[in-house]
C-alpha cells in the first residue's frame, strides 16, 4: 500500500500521548543550575551601576553574571540562513536596556528559590531615558531605539539605525497612480493588526552543559537547532565547532521558536561555571520578553472598473519591530508579497514598507509571518470594494483571482503552477451555505448570524534561500534510519518525511526510524519555518532515496553476477533474470569486509516557492446586546497540493483556524503608555477553549506540484491567514460595522452600531 | 518538610520547601508527564487525580496532600492505552505537551459521567487549553473512545 496520501499516526504519538519524559526539561540532568532573569523595568534606560556582590554571596548561587561580564560583539537572535537580512543590534546583557522585560542580570543558583532570592539582591541604578512606544512616531523620532555605533545590518534591507529604521522598502509595476485615477471605483482604508503571541503550550527552555570532549552542548526546545549553534557562536564568541546543538520533542512552536529568545543565558553560565544549566521561561517571561507577531498598520488602496475588475493595488504597510530587528525585514515582505498575488490580473501594484524600532519587546516570527497581517487587510479592502460596487464578495474574488498557470507578478513573477483557489472558494461556498446565508439572517432570540468569507496564500519555503539535507542509510536487518535536520515541533515531519521515504523504498512507514536533530549528526537543514519541511526537505529525501535505491540495486547485482541495469528491487528483494537476493543479504554484504555501506544523502533548494492556496467561510452569531462575537461554524477548503497525511493536514489546518480565531477575537498584546505589558498571563491573553471553538470542518481540494514532493506544496502557516478578514465581514453583514483594527471586540462593535 | 503521601500506589516521603506546590513535588519525584504551561490556573496541563478527582497540581500545596492518593499518568499507563491509541489515531496530539492533562482529565471524564453529551464533554475539558489542534481532532477522538468504552463494558 502507498503511504504517501494515508493517515498514518505519527511516530511518536504514543509516547506524547503516554507522558514519556521526551522534551528539554524532562531530560534536563537533575544537577542542572536553575537560571533566571533579572529583567527591566523601564522601557528604556541605561544601567549607571549594578552591585551583584550581595548577590553572589546568597547561598546556593553559583553564578550572577551582568553586562560586564557579557561578551560584546552585537548579534541577531533571528533563526535565519547566513548572511541573516535581521540587523545585528543584540548583546546578551547590554548596559542600554529597550525594552520593558529585556534582561539585565543572569543568576544561575542550586535551586529556584536560591536563584529568585538572590535576584531581589541584585542593585541596580538606571538612568531612565525617555523612551518610543508608537510605532507611528518611531521614524526619525528624536530618541533612538540604537543610537550605539557597532550595531550593524549585514543586508541591504534599507535600514538606518540613525532613524530607528529596520527596513524599508518599495517595489512596484505599472503605473498605479494612473491606473487608479481611471478606476470608476476607489476603495482606500487603513488596518491594523496587533500583536500576539503564539503561546505555544511548552515556554521557551533550554538547557547546556561541557561534553566529554570539551564542547558546549545545547539542548533546546528550537525550531532552528543550526541557526542556533551559529547565533550561539555569535553571542558567546565562540567557534561554531565547539557548540553542539540537540533538539529533542518540541512543545509546540508556531514560529515563536525560530528565534533563539532562551538559549544564550543558560549557555553563558555553562562557559563560566563548567556546569549544567537550566532555563525555563515563566509563561509571563514567554508572554513579556518574547517574539510576537509584528503589529502593523496597513493603509491599502484597490482601484476597479464599476463591472468589478480590479485594476490597481497599492499597500504601504508600517511594521513595528520592538527593540530588536528579528524578523523585522523579512515579515513585512510577505503581507504584500503573500496577498497582492491573490489578485495578479490588476494592471498594476505598489508594495512599499516601512518597518520601525520601538522600545517593545522586539517582535519576530509567528505562524504566517507577515501574510497574515497583510491578508487581513487585503481581504478586508476586497470585501470593502465588493460592497462598495454592491457585489457578492464570492463573485468579486471569483472574478479577479489568481488561476492555474497564470503568472504572479507581485510573487517575483512566479507562475501558479498548482492552483485549486477556484475549487476552493467554489467548495466553501457549498461547505458554509453561502447562497442561503449571505448576508444574514436574525434568530428568534434576536442574534443575528451572519457569513463572510476570505482567500488566502502563502509560500512553500523560502525560494533560492531554504536548504535540506536528508540522509538515509541501510541497516544490516534491511531497515533504514533516515536521518534530516528538519525539526519536528509536533508538526508531524518526522513521520510525513518517513511516509515519503517509505513509497520511494517500496517499504512500511515502520521500517524507517527518524530521530531528532543534533547538529553533530544530522545533515544540514535551515530548519522547519516559512512552511519549508514538506516541500523543501521532502524533496530532499526522495533525492536521497532515489540515491540509495541506485546503490542497492547495484549492490544487489553485483551479488547476483549481473548488470544493474538489468536489475531492479521490489523494496524487499533484488532480483535480475530469474535470479533474487533479499534486502536483508545485501545489506549484511554491505557490511562486511570493506564493502561500501548502503548510505545515501542528497540535498535541495528550490527557486521557486509554489503558493498553498486556501478558502475560507465563517458564520458567525452577534448579540447586539452585548456586542459579543461567536464563531458557530468555521469552513476551509484548503489546495496544499498532494496531502501527504490528511490526518495530520486536517489537525493542522483546524489548530492554524482557532489560532486565527483567537486573533480575529480575543487575543491582544497590550501595554500600558509606559511600555509595561499587561497581557502577561493567560488570564490576560486570552486564547481560544473548546467552548470558543464549536465547529471547524476542513476540507483539501488537491492540486499537484510539479515541483514538489509527491506533488506536495505547504500547509502549516497559510491556514490562520483567513479567520480575521472572515470573520471581520461576517461581522460587517451581521451588523453593518467594520471593525478595522484586530481584535474584534464587543466594544468595538457596540461603539460602532452607536450603543456605546 | 516532609511530606508523606502514595504515589501511583507506592508510599514515598518527600523533602519539599512549605511552599512547594503538589505539581512540584510530583516533578521532583520523577513524574515527568506531569507539564506546567502557566502559573496561574488557566490551561490544565498539570492534571493530576487526587483522592480520585482531577485536580491542578500547580494548585495544590503540596503539604496539604500529606497522606493523599496521588495518581499521574505514569501509574495509569495501562488504562490510558485505548484513549491514547484513539487519539493517536486522529492525529489529535501535535506537540502532545497538553496531552497527559487531558487524557488524565478524561479518564477522570468517564469514571464520572455517564454518557456524556458532546456539550457536557466540552465542558468538563474547557480547563484544557491546547494551542495546537484547535480541538476537533481531540472531540472526534474522545467520541470513539467513549463509545467504545461503553460497548466494552456492555
Ligand atoms: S500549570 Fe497551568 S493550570 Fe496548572
Ligand atoms: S497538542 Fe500541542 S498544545 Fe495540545
Amino acid at each position: 500500500m502507498k503511504q504517501v496520501g494515508q493517515g498514518v499516526r505519527k511516530k511518536d504519538a504514543m509516547a506524547l500521548l503516554c507522558g514519556k519524559p521526551v522534551y528539554t526539561q524532562d531530560l534536563a540532568p537533575a544537577e542542572c543550575l536553575c537560571v533566571k532573569l533579572l529583567r527591566s523595568p523601564h522601557a528604556n534606560a541605561m544601567i549607571r551601576q549594578i552591585d551583584a556582590s550581595a548577590a553572589r554571596r546568597m547561598p546556593g548561587v553559583a553564578c550572577v553574571l551582568t553586562h560586564e561580564d557579557a561578551p560584546r560583539s552585537r548579534f541577531t537572535l533571528a533563526g535565519q540562513t547566513y548572511p541573516e537580512p535581521s540587523p545585528y543590534d543584540r548583546l546578551i546583557l547590554d548596559r542600554h536596556v529597550r525594552h520593558v522585560g529585556d534582561p539585565v542580570a543572569i543568576v544561575a543558583a542550586e535551586s529556584a528559590r536560591a536563584a529568585e532570592a538572590a535576584l531581589r539582591r541584585i542593585r541596580v541604578q538606571y538612568e531612565v531615558l525617555p523612551a518610543v512606544l508608537d510605532a507611528e512616531q518611531a521614524l526619525d523620532h528624536p530618541v533612538l531605539v540604537h543610537p550605539e555605533d557597532d550595531w550593524k545590518a549585514l543586508c541591504d534591507v534599507g535600514a538606518d539605525n540613525r532613524r530607528n529604521l529596520c527596513a524599508q522598502e518599495v517595489v512596484s509595476q505599472g503605473d498605479v497612480e494612473a491606473e487608479l485615477a481611471a478606476c470608476d471605483v476607489v476603495v482606500e482604508r487603513t488596518y491594523r493588526t496587533q500583536a500576539n503571541q503564539q503561546c505555544m503550550m511548552e515556554t521557551f527552555r533550554a538547557y547546556s552543559y561541557m561534553d566529554a570532549y570539551g564542547r558546549l552542548n545545547v539542548v533546546s526546545s528550537t525550531q532552528v537547532p543550526f541557526h542556533v549553534r551559529r547565533i550561539l557562536a555569535n553571542a558567546l564568541e565562540m567557534k561554531k565547532s565547539a557548540i553542539r546543538v540537540i533538539k529533542p520533542r518540541i512543545g509546540g512552536g508556531f514560529g515563536a521558536k525560530q528565534t533563539a529568545v532562551c538559549e544564550m543565558y543558560p549557555a553563558l553560565v555553562t562557559v563560566r561555571t563548567g556546569r549544567p544549566a537550566l532555563l525555563v521561561f515563566t509563561r509571563e517571561e514567554s508572554m513579556t520578553a518574547s517574539s510576537p507577531r509584528h503589529p502593523m498598520t496597513i493603509r491599502v488602496r484597490l482601484g476597479a472598473t464599476r463591472a468589478g475588475d480590479i485594476r490597481a493595488m497599492d499597500m504601504y504597510p508600517l511594521s513595528n519591530t520592538g527593540a530588536y530587528g528579528e524578523h523585522g525585514p523579512t515579515t513585512v515582505g510577505l503581507s504584500g508579497h503573500k496577498s497582492l498575488p491573490l489578485y495578479s490580473r490588476a494592471n498594476a501594484f505598489r508594495f512599499a514598507y516601512d518597518v520601525v524600532y520601538t522600545n517593545t519587546m522586539s517582535s519576530g516570527a509567528y505562524r504566517g509571518y507577515g501574510a497574515t497581517q497583510g491578508l487581513f487587510a487585503m481581504e478586508s479592502a476586497i470585501n470593502e470594494l465588493a460592497h462598495t460596487l454592491g457585489m457578492d464578495p464570492a463573485a468579486l474574488r471569483a472574478r479577479n483571482m489568481v488561476r492555474e498557470g497564470e503568472q504572479m507578478p507581485a510573487y517575483y513573477g512566479e507562475t501558479a503552477q498548482s492552483c485549486a483557489l477556484d475549487r476552493c472558494l467554489a467548495r466553501v461556498q457549498e461547505m458554509i451555505g453561502w447562497a442561503d446565508k449571505y448576508p444574514r439572517r436574525v434568530l428568534e432570540n434576536g442574534h443575528i448570524r451572519a457569513v463572510g468569507l476570505a482567500l488566502a496564500m502563502q509560500g512553500s519555503g523560502i525560494s533560492g534561500v531554504d536548504t535540506a539535507a536528508a540522509s538515509i542509510r541501510v541497516g544490516d536487518d534491511g531497515t533504514y534510519n533516515l536521518m534530516i535536520g528538519a525539526t519536528d515541533m509536533g508538526t508531524g515531519c518526522d513521520t510525513i518525511l518517513a511516509q515519503m521515504a517509505a513509497d520511494c523504498l517500496d517499504c512500511d512507514v515502520a521500517d524507517i526510524a527518524v530521530s531528532g536533530v543534533d547538529t553533530d549528526q544530522s545533515p544540514y537543514d535551515t530548519g522547519s519555518y516559512a512552511s519549508s519541511t514538506t516541500y523543501v526537505t521532502g524533496m530532499a529525501v526522495v533525492k536521497a532515496c532515489g540515491l540509495l535505491r541506485e546503490k542497492i540495486v547495484a549492490a544487489g547485482a553485483q551479488l547476483l553476477g549481473c548488470a544493474a541495469e538489468d536489475a531492479e528491487f521490489d523494496g524487499t528483494c533484488v532480483r535480475c533474470g530469474g535470479e533474487t537476493v533479499s534486502l536483508r543479504d545485501v545489506a549484511n554484504r554491505s557490511l562486511a569486509a570493506g564493502a561500501q555501506e548502503l548510505f545515501a544523502s542528497a540535498s535541495h533548494g528550490s527557486p521557486v516557492s509554489p503558493p498553498p492556496f486556501m478558502a475560507g467561510a465563517a458564520e458567525v452569531d452577534i448579540d447586539p446586546e452585548t456586542g459579543e462575537v461567536r464563531v458557530v461554524d468555521y469552513c476551509a477548503a484548503v489546495d496544499c497540493g498532494t496531502v501527504v497525511n490528511p490526518n495530520l493536514a486536517r489537525v493542522q489546518t483546524e489548530g492554524g483556524i482557532a489560532q486565527g480565531i483567537g486573533m480575529a477575537l480575543y487575543e491582544d498584546v497590550r501595554m500600558t503608555d509606559r511600555g509595561r505589558m499587561m497581557s502577561n498571563s493567560f488570564m490576560q491573553y486570552k486564547i481560544p477553549t473548546r467552548l470558543d471553538v464549536p465547529s471547524i470542518r476542513v476540507e483539501f481540494e488537491q492540486s499537484y506540484e510539479p515541483t514538489g514532493p509527491f506533488g506536495a506544496k505547504s500547509i502549516g502557516e497559510i491556514v490562520i491567514n483567513t479567520p480575521a478578514p472572515a470573520i471581520a465581514d461576517a461581522v460587517y453583514n451581521a451588523v453593518g460595522v467594520r471593525v478595522t483594527d484586530l481584535p474584534i471586540t464587543p466594544e468595538k462593535v457596540l461603539r460602532g452600531m452607536g450603543r456605546l | 518538610m516532609r511530606i508523606e503521601l502514595t504515589l501511583n500506589g507506592q508510599r514515598v516521603c518527600a523533602d519539599m520547601p512549605a511552599d512547594a506546590t503538589l505539581y512540584e513535588l510530583l516533578r521532583a519525584q520523577g513524574m515527568k508527564s506531569v507539564k506546567c504551561g502557566c502559573e496561574t490556573t488557566n490551561c490544565g496541563l498539570c492534571t493530576v487525580h487526587l483522592n480520585g478527582r482531577p485536580v491542578l497540581s500547580c494548585s495544590q500545596l503540596a503539604a496539604r496532600c500529606a497522606g493523599a492518593e496521588v495518581v499521574t499518568l505514569e501509574g495509569l499507563q495501562d488504562e490510558a492505552q485505548l484513549l491514547a491509541q484513539c487519539l493517536a489515531d486522529e492525529g489529535a496530539e501535535q506537540c502532545g505537551f497538553c496531552s497527559p492533562g487531558l487524557v488524565m482529565n478524561v479518564l477522570a471524564m468517564a469514571h464520572e459521567l455517564r454518557s456524556p453529551t458532546p456539550e457536557q464533554v466540552d465542558r468538563y475539558l474547557a480547563g484544557n487549553l491546547c494551542r495546537c489542534t484547535g480541538y476537533m481532532s481531540q472531540r472526534r477522538a474522545i467520541a470513539k473512545y467513549l463509545k467504545m468504552r461503553e460497548e466494552g463494558a456492555r
